[in-house]
């Protein structure tokens, strides 16, 4: 988060008269963001929104939740019911949601640090169980909202506020965990490839059980800085040189490893019944189809 | 397993909302059966003892009539899951003892920020730490009043048997759809565990939810009514509103400034200090002309009146009073049977929880003695009367 609050001020009209196409679905009115410029959670979430737009799906019938940090942020912008949870809590609130209104298509939308470390044991679970919902994760390597510190993705040697000598946990391959745990769609991109995003996020908001997309990201106040990794284009251009495009690549071997080269893709999507279903298909087998 | 006839499975016991009818039931069970009663349809938990029963019974029950029950991973996504529910449009409850309690600190914190009706229930056992946990204890009820961080104000309420465990949840539905807001039970192992005749009538109200009658877009999601309470707008509702547990406006958005955040824990306290009265209960035995005044709740009321009954046979002018509802502490009706007696004692499972709040609400005018115990067993009516004697003699 920068440290100087930006004093609101009308966003500027680039063409007179002409309205941004995701204007609907944003709340507007809190504009200026508080994400740093470079940040790529900017795109992450006009990927989304694109999605949406695309997909043509009723904003009534989408909920956002998203945990806390600057990923956590994104409830607060999105012009739809969305919830601003506590750290960690994303999932197991959206789990309720979920199950108290079937019917509405609920997307989860947080960090690494959120999802991964205090939240992870719900993520497994809700995994596992396979709860209809649709997991964003912005992967920036790092807390970025509390100013930096190491977290569940940082790499090995990764310079944090909190590995000033470097980092030596090992971290976790994200995909890998959440193909394990039972995800049924789970696919990688970098905010460089927002298009190929839209299309994956399209992909798993269609499709029944609990997705997940990693979105790596840069964080240029933070972790870029620390690691010297350049400035946020820079990050973009090393995304367009070490980014392998493959699909159905077993998720183990997909660790992301600074300096060489990663997969983004699709690595799974498979169909098993989601939690729900299996809740009404017991219900059914007890009291009749009625019930 | 699927090649399990379903035969196997639970026999359906009923389809209906309300059992309606006496029964013989622990305080657990009158709990869950009280719940559903009252209309909810979602239950989310991790199972601990004594609390147990309550999320077997809603594990059966609840797809009888529709609803849902989650054994969630612990007890921060229970309470989490309960929230979330609540904001799809239900009514929801968690249940659980000290240990997992203190886990839902975080997100009773959240509830109570967002404004979101949820019944949270502690069925306490001898604590700190894992303590006792098939034994009974009433050593939570400060945690109930400021376990979550920061300054707010909490409804609790405290059974002191299944029939009243029963009546209680139905009224904590209500409670908490009135104030968008939380509630608390705070029984004990005891009363969860204890079977008696639980009467259910024929008819049970379901609160009704308070939904915006302002069109979208006109509704500011936190302007609250007259009473402080803003209606509430669930998902899918097309209000498409924000909720966020950080300091907001009226608009739901962050506001990081001393003043909103002022008037919004100022206005969350007082929507429910301001209507005390419409929920303040409690129970008077033999209060008229007494000289010494017991106070206690839950299990304990029940062995303090045993010790009150002791004393009138000797003679002593005892009585009862007995808190069903703990948080907001009602302070000015003890104050005032505080003027009229000569001496008061405390009974409780822990080492003098409630007592500095009768102390506090007495003024502390008039000789006082603790019945404490520390947790594993409920008191006897004699170490009551002891009680009740001692604070004679230091009166006289
Ligand atoms: C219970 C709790 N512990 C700690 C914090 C402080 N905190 C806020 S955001 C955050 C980390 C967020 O990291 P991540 O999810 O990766 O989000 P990013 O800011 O990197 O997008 C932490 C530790 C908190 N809000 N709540
Ligand atoms: S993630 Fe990093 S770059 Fe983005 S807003 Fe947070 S601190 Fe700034
Ligand atoms: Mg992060």
């Amino acid at each position: 988060m920068p440290i100087v609050k930006p004093k609101p001020k009308p966003a500027p009209e680039v063409l007179p008269g002409v309205r941004h196409p995701l204007e609907k679905y944003l709340r507007t009115e809190r504009l200026p963001h508080i994400w740093c410029s470079g940040c790529g959670l900017g795109i992450a979430l006009s990927s989304f929104l694109y999605a949406l737009e695309e997909l043509e799906i009723d904003p009534d019938s989408v909920a956002v939740v998203s945990g806390i940090g600057c990923a956590g942020r994104f409830a607060g912008y999105v012009r739809l019911d969305s919830y601003h949870t506590t750290h960690g809590r994303a999932i197991p609130f959206a789990t309720g949601l979920k199950l108290a209104k079937p019917d509405l298509n609920v997307v989860v939308f947080s960090g690494d640090g959120d999802l991964f470390a205090i939240g992870g044991n719900h993520f497994i679970h809700a995994a596992r169980r396979n709860v209809d919902i649709t997991v964003l994760c912005v992967n920036n390597f790092n807390y970025g909202m509390t100013g930096g510190q190491v977290g569940p993705t940082t790499p090995i040697e990764g310079r944090t506020t909190t590995t000033p000598y470097g980092n030596f946990e090992h971290p976790f391959n994200l995909v890998y965990l959440a193909a394990s745990a039972g995800a049924t769609y789970v696919a990688r991109w970098t905010t460089l490839h927002a298009r190929r995003l839209k299309e994956s996020i399209k992909e798993a908001l269609q499709h029944p059980g609990f997705n997940f997309i990693e979105i790596i990201s840069p964080c240029p106040t933070n972790f870029g800085r620390r690691n010297r990794l350049g400035d946020a284009l820079d990050e973009m251009r090393y995304y367009a040189e070490k980014a392998m495009i493959r699909h159905g690549v077993d998720p183990a071997e997909a660790e992301v490893v600074p300096g060489k080269e990663f997969i983004v893709g699709k690595f799974l999507e498979v169909r098993k019944p989601t939690y729900y279903e299996l809740y009404r298909r017991k219900v059914e087998e007890l009291f009749g189809r009625d019930a | 397993m699927a090649d399990k006839p379903i035969a196997h499975q639970p026999p359906r016991v009923a389809d209906k909302r309300i059992l309606t009818g006496v029964h013989f039931m622990n305080g657990d069970e009158a709990i869950a059966e009280g719940a559903i009663a009252a209309g909810c349809t979602f239950f989310a938990a991790y199972p601990i003892t004594p609390q147990s029963e309550i999320a077997e019974r809603m594990a059966r029950r609840l797809p009888q009539v529709g609803g849902v029950f989650i054994q969630m991973e612990d007890e921060l996504g229970a309470m989490a899951a309960v929230i979330g529910a609540a904001w799809g449009g239900v009514k929801a409850m968690t249940a659980t003892s000290g240990p997992g309690f203190s886990l839902m600190m975080e997100n009773i914190g959240l509830a109570i920020m967002t404004e979101t009706p949820c019944v949270v229930v502690d069925v306490q056992r001898g604590a700190p730490s894992t303590g006792l946990p098939t034994l009974v204890g009433q050593g939570d009820m400060m945690q109930a009043r400021w376990g979550s961080h920061g300054h707010y104000e909490i409804v609790a309420l405290s059974p002191a048997s299944p029939q009243e465990a029963f009546d209680l949840t139905v009224k904590a539905f209500a409670l908490a759809e009135r104030f968008r807001a939380p509630v608390l039970i705070m029984t004990d192992e005891v009363v969860g565990h204890m079977y008696e005749r639980v009467e259910i009538p024929g008819e049970v109200p379901m609160a009704p939810r308070r939904k915006p009658e302002a069109p979208p877009g006109e509704f500011p999601p936190y302007q609250p009514e007259e009473d402080l309470v803003p209606p509430m707008a669930c998902a899918g509702d097309g209000y498409r509103i924000h909720v966020t547990g950080l300091t907001h406006d009226e608009r739901g958005y962050p506001a990081m400034d001393p003043e909103a955040h002022d008037k919004l824990v100022r206005r969350l306290c007082e929507k429910i200090t301001r209507f005390r009265d419409e929920f303040t209960w409690w129970e008077e035995s033999m209060t008229e002309d007494a000289e010494v005044l017991v106070v206690s709740y839950g299990i304990s009321a029940r062995v303090a009146l045993g010790g009150v009954e002791l004393a009138r046979e000797r003679g002593i002018k005892a009585g009862l009073f007995r808190l069903i509802t703990i948080w907001p502490f009602p302070d000015e009706i003890l104050r005032r049977l505080a003027e009229r007696v000569g001496g008061i004692v405390v009974v409780e499972i822990n080492l003098g929880q409630i007592y500095r709040e009768v102390e506090r609400a007495s003024g502390g005018r008039i000789p006082m003695r603790g019945v404490f115990h520390a947790g594993g067993r409920i008191h006897t009516p004699e170490e009551v009367l002891a009680g009740i004697e001692e604070v004679l003699r230091c009166r006289s």
